[in-house]
């Protein structure tokens, strides 16, 4: 969840976490699935990589997920994600990652795979009481 | 503007981060989403037409005639780049060439606003109410496109030209034209980024590339040359500390633009140089068909606006 976010107004900063990690393709779901892509890959030789793209809009944020891009390697890819990405002051600093190069959680086991913190609200400050006294809380 | 502050009350209490936030407002950007946008800080061709219309900036009859100069080189290059649009071989590098488009356009709106001060006219009445021959621009800029290394080749001669000549014009004595090239030197430095990364790939990319590029900077190199001829106004403007002799601008180039080429494993075209004679309104027949088709709808209907 967002690094920052206050588990009693959850909407802002931990939503947008949620959906843009979301948006990150899933990648091949099965190993047949990466074959059959890799062959395309070689196959289609004109066709530039994606790249994942990840803006910081300022000091002391993190990267967020921004979208996607073709180039043909890590400098154009760069310099692209800035054109593309930050055309209205909308960063600092930029990561590109290959597409390939990221694992995804299965969409499809959302149930087993986020079960487990449902419910537990003992992982959340707000669960405890404050103590009488104690400052800078 | 109500949700960026009721974020800055939620981060209220981890101390650290909100401190970084807000003591991190150059630009005023102060949120975590990569998607909020500011419209920044510069010098606007607006700012200057209202300079101008106000009196509070008035060019010289030799600033406003150097302004021309560089505003025309800048617009006609604007004009050729935006050819690209949907023409590019891919899409990212479609908007690439489009932002450099844009970033000359912005810079040739505030040479010409300028350069209208000294009698009344505005940047449009100079954009699209000039004949051919009342142009000053250099034959470099309105040389045809070509294939994508012609114009790569086209833009890396110009942008190394102008990051020499704009970040001289930072110091002139001319507020106004240090303002503007102040703005224009930084994003001039990335387009010669941008085309000496092309450059490099072009030239050790595949056989078809290297002959490619190796073609384009033979069919640009002829016109390097009147980039760097000086004349009765630079030499003026020189004096008066208000603009630079191009001559002066040549050792710089040559030395940046031969390491990249060095780099590339080309090297300098051996040719001869064109006959040249834009700053004399004295044109290769190129400009009149760019001139036409950028000026035909203000012409067709004066005023338009939408």
């Amino acid at each position: 969840m967002s690094p920052h976010g206050n588990p009693e107004a959850p909407a802002s900063s931990a939503a947008e976490v949620a959906t843009e990690a979301a948006k990150v393709p899933a990648g091949p779901a099965t190993p047949a699935a990466a074959a059959a892509e890799a062959k395309a890959e070689a196959t289609d030789r004109n066709v530039w990589p994606i790249w994942e793209v990840f803006v910081r809009s300022s000091r002391g944020l993190s990267h967020v997920h921004a979208g996607s891009l073709h180039a043909p390697d890590a400098a154009m890819a760069l310099r692209n994600a800035r054109d593309l990405y930050t055309r209205r002051n909308e960063g600092v600093s930029i990561w590109v990652v290959p597409a390939d190069a990221i694992a995804s959680s299965d969409p499809d086991a959302k149930g087993a795979f986020f079960e487990s913190p449902q419910g537990k609200d003992y992982r959340h400050a707000t669960y405890y009481t404050k103590s009488e006294g104690v400052k800078h809380l | 503007m109500s949700t960026p502050e009721t974020k800055e009350a939620h981060t209220e209490g981890h101390g650290d981060i909100s401190v970084g936030v807000s003591g991190a407002g150059a630009s005023g950007d102060g949120s975590a989403s990569a998607t909020r946008i500011t419209p920044g800080n510069a010098l606007r061709p607006e700012d200057i037409a209202l300079q101008v219309s106000r009196g509070t900036a008035k060019p010289s009859e030799d600033a406003a005639e150097f302004a021309l100069r560089l505003g025309d080189d800048a617009l006609v290059l604007a004009q050729r780049l935006g050819h690209w649009i949907s023409r590019a071989p891919e899409l990212e590098e479609d908007v690439a060439l489009g932002n450099i488009a844009l970033d000359q356009l912005g810079h040739a709106r505030s040479f010409l606003s300028y350069a209208g001060g000294l009698n009344g006219k505005s940047e449009d009445d100079l954009a699209y109410f000039r004949g051919e021959e009342e142009f000053r621009s250099l034959e470099l800029f309105e040389q045809p496109n070509g294939d994508f290394a012609v114009t790569i080749a086209r833009q890396f001669v110009v942008s190394y030209y102008q990051f020499e000549l704009y970040r001289r014009l930072t110091e002139s004595t001319d507020s106004t034209l240090a303002g503007i090239a102040a703005k224009a030197v930084k994003e001039v430095d990335y387009h010669r980024d941008h085309s000496a990364q092309w450059v490099l790939r072009l030239a050790l990319g595949t056989d078809e590339s290297r002959q490619r590029i190796i073609h384009g900077f033979k069919v640009i190199w002829p016109y390097v040359d009147e980039l760097f001829r000086d004349d009765e106004l630079t030499g003026r403007l020189a004096e008066s500390g208000a603009g630079v002799e191009p001559s002066s601008l040549r050792a710089d180039f040559d030395r940046l633009t031969g390491e990249v080429l060095a780099e590339a494993e080309l090297e300098v075209p051996q040719v001869p140089a064109a006959g040249g004679g834009g700053r004399q309104g004295k044109h290769s027949e190129h400009l009149g068909y760019l001139l036409a088709e950028m000026q035909v709808l203000a012409r067709q209907f004066p005023g338009a606006s939408w």
